[in-house]
């Protein structure tokens, strides 16, 4: 048994812990941020020391640890840690419990970081729950009545989102009498394929799996629950659920899919037209519900189901070729990467603002560009990334799925994106409108604190980076998706 | 050393841009300096390289001044620029236009900084359009054009203008989905992003014919967008009316010269059957473009709207030029642009000048301008006769060459049948320029425009420039033509035609 090899994510547990007893303590609550943060870097520090050369089954293979997992150990811990700093203003709302916050963004962390290296249905479903308690928690955390009835929502349905994924979990277990991923995978290998397409349960199953990680990632016909969650969560957390959480959705989707049901390729063939259509659906709904918002966190949470749907794209994909998975999943990974970067500037942004203006809705950022250049030129800058315009991250993450989509043959689906990208242009603009040509609607500049200009720093020239010189990136994904090759 | 001249042209627009965002405290008359030093040194840089182009026969089509960087290894993208003879002609219009535009709009004095930064941007991008060698490369400046240019038009414009910007946005958007697409069936086949290297390569050996078909659909849709081609035109009258002068000048200027140059570019060299196939389908556009633009000029009462129709109809010529597929009639096509660029260019500042300063932009309310202010009745008739193509202007030759080429090209069938449709747009042209020029200069002075100051130092300048220009090309088209027909003989010698 080499313990050594979690040590990100006792770190990160250690961090949590820590940070409820020094708030005990301490008066000046600035230190829990400083505390969560450094344990942060502390693990991703770890992490990166132990990036996998050689693939390793860990305690009875129940862990893995391969690339894939190193690739979100690395990225989760960043991904709280940009949460911690933007959050640093906000937690003023919520004096009394600066402590239980920060602990709770940590632990949904470390619930994310073992997802990503679940490699049993157990462990997997375990993770997935500590993920979700601690955002039921944050999501409500504010404890007004917007908040608080998002968090009963979120409760209800990622609830009976659950409990379906255990449904289709149990199915897959009957049929191959195993929980374990690659047993699994086994067990479908030596069946023969018509053996297996004969078993409506095991199909049964295996849509129950994806209905339940769907909901993970707000997938259509998942998503109704994103808008109203992500109103009135508050703006940090919901900046965490739509980059992070998401992010470990498709961490969970890819693990399963890609290494219990990508073999026998009849099998896949299977899940892949069902996948594609759910994206098509997804970036078209997602996209056409958004034109009409007029509160801006409602706006990015529907752009952000239209924004899974093209990450399916890679996943289909990866269903319809197989044998090109690495480009699939690694298409699937720069996205999420160029998907983080962004939506991040985008709410730190709105962060600052709210706390400003005391809302989100479009009036309130009339004129930004004129009173705080710095944040309306950072957010043009997310949301011009967010549809997809060179030079930024938004660009190159479309044209690697895009790229991966019409690889495998899927010219319909790839279409059907890009003309989704120019109804996302529409409503991105319409903010960007505001922004730029309206008149402000009051004339004092929105405040920053140091934290938060940190993080919106990192994100912003993250996007630009990656949009023009992506190769480390890029290489990064790919080596995480090197693992799939069969 | 070995100095990187093509990346100069792009890079030092971008430098000025950033220097004119970010660095504090600025007067407006330092903004202005900066700029026209920014577009300066780039139009000095291509001067310089179009004097040092190796114009000799061994080098015709060949990329010359070529940088090449490994840029993103794992999709082999390269971060690759280069020149031919199809190139050169319009890196020369871009920074030529790009250095008056910031003459042009030298009386800009609405937010200034984020106008001139813009500028620059646009700038940068439309160069880096005409010299990248990359497809990956050259697709990113394709699309980051429309970010300056949706803020140009919806901050500085007239009318509907955020509504114009929008459209323009999506548009082109659009367009740009399809050529994505394109690039990335294309990509798959060869596994190259290599823009020269693909003309050199056979894609009947590596693409079903349906998928080669689909693919040369796919750009030419996009391209044909920008171009603009009738149906997906309607953006170009909004656009064109609701933007600021100096936008209106590249907009005519450079912007659609960026789907001929890709048509002839990709269209044509790539995919030689099927532009062959195709050609007569297109050919009907064009003469749709020429006859329908022309027509619609002719009732046009609003002066920027009827320039605005007018190049329509002249970008139905370059069609026409472009899939004759003819030697002759592909270098005129190529002239045909740059002389428009001039024209247009020269044509929408100087209509800038008289709106600014008569306040009125309706025809039917103008009048008698002439008496007012002569010298931009001068330029204005100047610039008229260019898009007339009166003998000794650029027009004259560029059209010359294209009807010529077209009709003698033997390429496509029925070719003369469609040039001479396309000939009605001269007539038509004529009819709306004398028509304008009547309307608006001569006929009785009206007592409201009594006092209108006539154009001014800079403008009178940039004007100069401008009719120069056209005289030069027009009096001695080999200035540009040699080099046009060294980038243009191996793609038409594919066709054979003449």
């Amino acid at each position: 048994m080499n313990y050594s090899l979690l040590a990100p994510e006792f770190i990160v547990l250690g961090t949590a812990v820590a940070v409820i007893l020094v708030d005990l303590f301490a008066s000046n609550k600035k230190t829990l941020v400083g505390l969560s943060v450094a344990g942060l870097i502390a693990s991703i520090v770890v992490a990166a020391f132990q990036w996998p050369s050689t693939p390793q089954s860990l305690f009875g293979g129940m862990i893995a640890h391969d690339s894939l997992a190193g690739f979100f150990k690395i990225f989760f811990p960043i991904m709280a840690g940009l949460v911690v700093l933007a959050s640093a203003d906000y937690v003023e709302n919520f004096k009394k419990f600066q402590g239980e916050y920060h602990a709770l963004v940590l632990l949904a962390a470390l619930g994310m970081m073992l997802i990503a290296q679940s490699s049993n249905l157990i462990t997997l479903y375990l993770s997935l729950e500590i993920t979700a308690v601690s955002f039921y928690v944050l999501v409500g955390i504010q404890k007004d009545k917007k908040s608080t009835e998002s968090a009963l929502k979120y409760v209800l349905l990622s609830g009976v989102a659950s409990a379906v994924l255990v449904y289709g979990m149990a199915l897959v277990f009957g049929f191959t009498g195993f929980t374990g991923l690659s047993e699994i995978a086994g067990a479908l290998q030596s069946m023969p394929p018509s053996h297996i397409l004969g078993s409506p349960g095991l199909l049964m199953g295996l849509i129950f799996v994806i209905a339940g990680l769907g909901f993970k990632i707000a997938a259509v016909p998942f998503q109704f629950w994103v808008p109203d969650v992500y109103e009135g969560a508050p703006t940090p957390i919901t900046m965490y659920l739509s980059v992070a959480s998401k992010a470990a959705g498709f961490a969970l989707v890819i693990r399963v899919l890609s290494s219990a049901f990508i073999e026998p390729s009849a099998l896949a063939n299977q899940w892949a037209p069902v996948v594609a259509v759910i994206a098509a659906i997804g970036m078209t709904a997602g996209n056409l519900m958004a034109i009409p918002q007029r509160n801006i966190k409602r706006l990015l949470g529907y752009s952000t189901i239209a924004h899974a749907g093209y990450m399916l794209v890679g996943l289909a994909a990866l269903g319809s070729q197989p044998s090109n998975s690495s480009l699939a999943i690694g298409s699937v990974l720069f996205y999420l990467i160029c998907f983080a970067v962004s939506d991040l500037a985008a709410f730190i942004c709105i962060i600052a603002v709210s706390r400003q203006l005391k809302s989100d809705d479009f009036p309130a950022y009339a004129g930004l560009a004129r009173t705080s250049p710095i944040i309306a030129g950072a957010l043009t800058l997310a949301l011009l990334s967010l549809t997809g315009f060179p030079p930024t991250a938004g660009f190159l993450a479309k044209f690697y799925v895009f790229n991966a989509g019409v690889q495998a043959d899927l010219l319909w689906l790839v279409v059907i994106a890009a003309i989704n990208t120019v109804i996302s242009a529409y409503y991105y603009f319409g903010v960007i409108k505001v922004l730029w040509l309206r008149a402000p609607a009051a004339p004092a500049t929105v405040p920053a604190s140091n934290p938060l200009k940190t993080a919106l720093a990192i994100s912003t020239i993250g996007i630009l980076i990656l949009g023009i010189v992506p190769a480390a990136a890029l290489k990064l994904s790919e080596a995480a998706a090197a693992i799939f090759v069969p | 050393m070995h100095i990187p001249l093509l990346t100069l042209t792009i890079a030092i627009p971008i430098a000025g841009m950033l220097l004119i965002a970010f660095w504090p405290r600025l007067s407006p008359r330092t903004i202005k300096w900066v700029s026209l030093v920014a577009t300066a040194i780039p139009l000095l840089v291509s001067l310089f390289v179009f004097a040092g182009f190796d114009r000799s026969d061994s080098m015709s089509g060949v990329m010359q001044f070529t940088e090449k960087l490994s840029w993103i290894p794992l999709i082999n993208a390269n971060y690759s620029l280069g020149v031919d003879g199809l190139s050169l002609p319009f890196l020369l219009l871009t920074t030529f236009i790009g250095f008056l535009v910031i003459l042009i709009s030298w009386k800009i004095d609405l937010r200034v900084r984020e106008y001139f930064a813009w500028v620059l941007l646009l700038q940068a991008a439309i160069t880096g359009v005409f010299i990248a060698t990359d497809f990956l490369l050259f697709f990113i400046f394709w699309e980051l054009e429309l970010i300056p240019m949706y803020f140009l038009i919806a901050i500085w414009g007239a009318g509907r203008r955020e509504y114009s910007a929008l459209k323009y946005v999506l548009y082109t958007l659009l367009g740009g989905a399809f050529i994505l697409a394109g690039i990335l069936i294309l990509y798959f086949a060869t596994g190259s992003l290599d823009m020269v290297n693909l003309i050199n390569t056979d894609l009947t050996g590596v693409m079903k014919s349906g998928m080669l078909a689909l693919t040369f659909v796919f750009f030419f849709l996009g391209f044909a967008i920008k171009l603009p081609v009738f149906p997906f035109h309607t953006w170009l009258p909004d656009a064109h009316t609701d933007a600021p002068t100096a936008v209106s000048v590249i907009l005519a200027g450079t912007l659609l010269k960026m789907g001929g140059y890709a048509m002839i570019r990709i269209n044509a060299a790539m995919f030689p059957d099927e532009a062959l196939k195709f050609a007569p389908v297109i050919l009907v556009l064009a003469v749709i473009n020429v006859i329908y633009g022309g027509a619609i000029t002719l009732k046009q009462t609003d002066i920027k709207r009827l320039i605005a129709y007018s190049s329509i109809s002249h970008m139905g010529f370059v069609l026409l030029g472009i899939f004759a597929l003819g030697q002759i009639s592909m270098v005129g096509a190529s002239l045909q642009m740059v002389s428009h660029g001039i024209i247009t260019g020269l044509l929408f500042a100087i209509v800038g000048v008289v709106m600014h300063n008569s306040h009125e932009r309706s025809i039917p309310k103008l009048g008698g301008l002439a008496n007012q202010m002569p010298r931009t009745a001068v330029i204005f008739i100047l610039g008229g006769l260019g898009a007339m193509a009166v003998p000794a202007t650029s027009g004259f030759i560029a059209e010359v060459t294209v009807f010529l080429g077209s009709f003698s090209s033997g390429v496509v069938g029925g070719i003369q049948v469609f040039t001479l449709l396309c000939l009605l747009g001269i007539l038509l042209a004529a009819a709306y320029i004398l028509w304008t020029v009547q309307r608006v200069f001569f006929g009785l002075p009206h007592p409201k425009f009594e006092g209108v100051h006539d154009a001014d130092r800079v403008e009178q300048t940039f004007s100069i420039i401008f009719i120069a220009a056209m005289f030069v090309i027009g009096l001695y088209p080999r200035v540009i033509t040699d080099i046009i027909d060294s980038g243009i003989r191996p793609i038409a010698a594919v066709f054979g035609g003449s």
